[in-house]
């Protein structure tokens, strides 16, 4: 699980990069530059899917059906999942109305901003949550809201990062003012002229918010909750061959999961002559913006 | 239901730029007011002040004798076109034009009826249900103008809106503004740094320059009695012909002396300004002149004239006469006598 959360941030910048690598490695001729490009898509292919069906091949088709029957797997999915739309929805309840507030009155803070929602991703999360453990208030321990509110620090770089390139692609002032001008209010700005522009941008902070809450495994661990990356760690300690199954099936349910997102978004982004929504589309719009 | 407006007195400073130094200006009911002025005059920022998107530092906006300073922009009841795509890209052009009325809770079959007779009237009801990205540049525009005038504003607010477009749409559009402008006698303020555009659409234009109205009058009288030498160099096209003040309160150039009107410099040396169809001229052996480019403009032509002394000037002459003004033509170039001018301090070039 975890390697899809890295895929869908790292995989990003190699997106981005990739087009110009070939040229830069076969040199001046397109038949080189085609030779290296294959052998390029072939080592990343060799890397990333040979893993997977290893794991398939360990596991063994039979082991699938013996996951779902398993005690603790529909409650540890069910909490998983829970915790994944608290987060994302809080994460965008918040960093919506202060991304916008920043880019409308405070444009000089977008680097502040920029610099402080890197932090999360630069401390270990070891570090924040034994931190957050030790420092919250006595209702909120033992809860899961608890973790969903150390989760929504953990994704608010990758909101705040989607609505960024999202708002940098409007002519944000013109339409706040237009929408001012015309006798809405700020809540019905909001609410009916930049949400539904946004369409996009909180599409991608979705996406990567439930990407990153399914695969957390050191807070949940440490925060004693039974989340499914724990699960699977658990289980793994008594059966290995359930455990990777219930891994993999993990991995197609997110991937499927994202796939319906991305294809439902393209199609709402292309009726609006936007362009295709990937799951890269956060960090092809960060690189274009600037 | 037409609606006056005054600005009284604004000021407004930008850390030490003074972008308004006591604008004032009174706008009559169903009056279309251009402001016309280089860029960082101002003019900009009075229509925002207007709109409610900035304060004033002092000064006040009134709106049929009431002053709306305090009133937040939402509640001004004011249209506004932008200069750039204010379009709402989610929304098709019918519910972009809709959108005010919405917010004025009018209900969904009326709304979609009047939006629908505003995209009529601006010639677009057959792209009523295309997104603002299916659309030109022009009908974005025409749609922004529909939107702005769904909501019956007491003030219509132009903020240079054709200038993002090229020439031609931006000649139509021009005409349809104005005549619907007129039809719907809505008291309309409109921002441009486009001669043209403010002299042939507006029933006034006022004239800014660093913060400050130098002259607000009807187009022709801005051209043939500016106020101010800036004015005069700002409307129209301008010669620049070196010449002296005499004690007398007239000025000599060209080998003939004029009446000055306006304001005088305190340097005897001085620039006579003179509009191209304000100047003599004819074929002459040893004149004081050659004529460098010709160019035709339809009933008159434009002849540029290179003057002793490295002055260049334009000339207009009826076209019919002008065969003879051939490139390298040796001719002669005058002043009307009796003909008062401008003069502004001696630019060095």
């Amino acid at each position: 699980m975890a390697a899809v959360t890295r895929k869908g941030s790292r995989g990003g910048l190699g997106g981005t990069a990739s087009p110009q690598a070939p040229g830069g490695l076969g040199g001046s001729s397109p038949r080189t530059s085609t030779f290296w490009r294959w052998v390029v898509l072939l080592v990343a292919v060799v890397y990333f899917l040979l893993p997977l069906g290893a794991a398939l091949r360990f596991a063994g088709i039979s082991a699938f059906g013996s996951v779902i029957s398993e005690p603790g797997f529909t409650s540890s999915l069910a909490l998983s999942v829970r915790l994944a739309v608290i987060t994302t929805l809080v994460t965008i309840a918040l960093m919506l109305p202060t991304t916008v507030y920043v880019h409308l009155r405070l444009p000089r803070f977008r680097r502040l901003l920029e610099g402080i929602t890197i932090l999360p991703i630069v401390i270990p999360p070891v570090v924040l949550i034994v931190g957050v453990l030790a420092i919250a208030p006595g209702f909120l321990k033992g809860t899961s809201w608890l973790l969903a509110l150390a989760y929504v620090v953990l994704a608010m770089p990758f909101t705040y990062r989607s609505l960024d390139a999202g708002l940098r692609a409007l002519d944000l002032k013109t339409i706040v003012e237009a929408s001012n001008s015309l006798g809405a209010g700020w809540l019905s700005t909001l609410w009916r002229v930049l949400l539904p522009n946004l369409g996009t941008a909180l599409l991608s902070a979705t996406v990567l918010c439930v990407a990153l809450v399914l695969g957390e495994f050191t807070m949940a661990s440490l925060d004693l909750y039974q989340t499914f990356p724990v699960w699977i760690y658990v289980n793994s300690q008594t059966s290995g061959q359930v455990s990777v199954a219930a891994s993999l099936l993990a991995l197609f349910v997110t991937w499927i999961f994202l796939l319906g997102i991305t294809v439902v978004g393209t199609r709402q982004s292309r009726k609006r002559g936007g362009g295709e929504v990937t799951l890269f589309t956060v960090a092809r719009q960060e690189t274009r913006g600037d | 239901m037409t609606t006056s407006v005054l600005l009284q007195d604004l000021t407004r400073a930008f850390g030490v730029t003074r972008a308004l130094d006591g604008l004032s200006i009174e706008m009559a009911p169903g009056e279309l007011v251009a402001l016309l002025g280089p860029s960082g005059c101002g003019k900009t920022t009075a229509l925002r002040i207007v709109a409610g998107f900035e304060t004033a530092d002092t000064g006040s906006v009134l709106v049929d004798g009431k002053d709306i300073s305090s009133v937040p922009a939402s509640r001004r009841d004011m249209g506004m076109v932008f200069q750039s795509y204010s379009l709402f890209p989610n929304m098709p052009a019918l519910d972009n034009v809709a959108f005010g009325l919405r917010m004025r809770k009018v209900g969904a079959r009326q709304r979609r009826q009047r939006a629908g007779d505003l995209l009529d009237m601006v010639g677009l009801a057959p792209q009523a249900r295309q997104y603002p990205h299916q659309l030109s540049g022009g009908q974005q525009q025409r749609v922004a103008l529909a939107r702005a005038l769904a909501i019956e504003p007491r003030v219509l607010l132009l903020d240079e809106p054709l200038s993002a477009l090229d020439a031609k749409v931006r000649l139509q559009l021009r005409e349809q503004i104005r005549t619907l402008q007129q039809r719907l006698g809505t008291t309309t303020l409109f921002v441009t740094h486009d001669q043209e555009e403010a002299l042939s659409m507006a029933d006034r234009v006022g004239v800014m320059r660093q913060g400050r109205l130098e002259q607000i009058a009807a187009p022709d009288e801005l051209y043939t009695d500016p106020a101010t030498a800036f004015v005069a160099e700002f409307v129209g096209v301008m010669n620049r012909i070196p010449g002296e003040l005499q004690p007398g309160g007239q000025v000599t150039a060209l080998g003939n002396a004029v009446p000055v009107r306006g304001h005088r410099p305190d340097e005897t040396a001085v620039d006579v300004l003179v509009r191209p169809e304000g100047l003599q001229m004819e074929v002459a052996e040893n004149g004081n002149g050659i004529v460098t480019t010709r160019t035709f403009l339809g009933s008159v032509t434009r002849v540029a004239v290179q003057l002793s002394g490295d002055v260049a000037v334009q000339v207009d002459r009826p076209s019919v006469e002008s065969a003879a003004l051939a490139p390298g033509a040796s001719v002669s170039v005058s002043l009307l006598a009796q003909q008062p001018v401008h003069v502004a301090p001696r630019q060095v070039s």
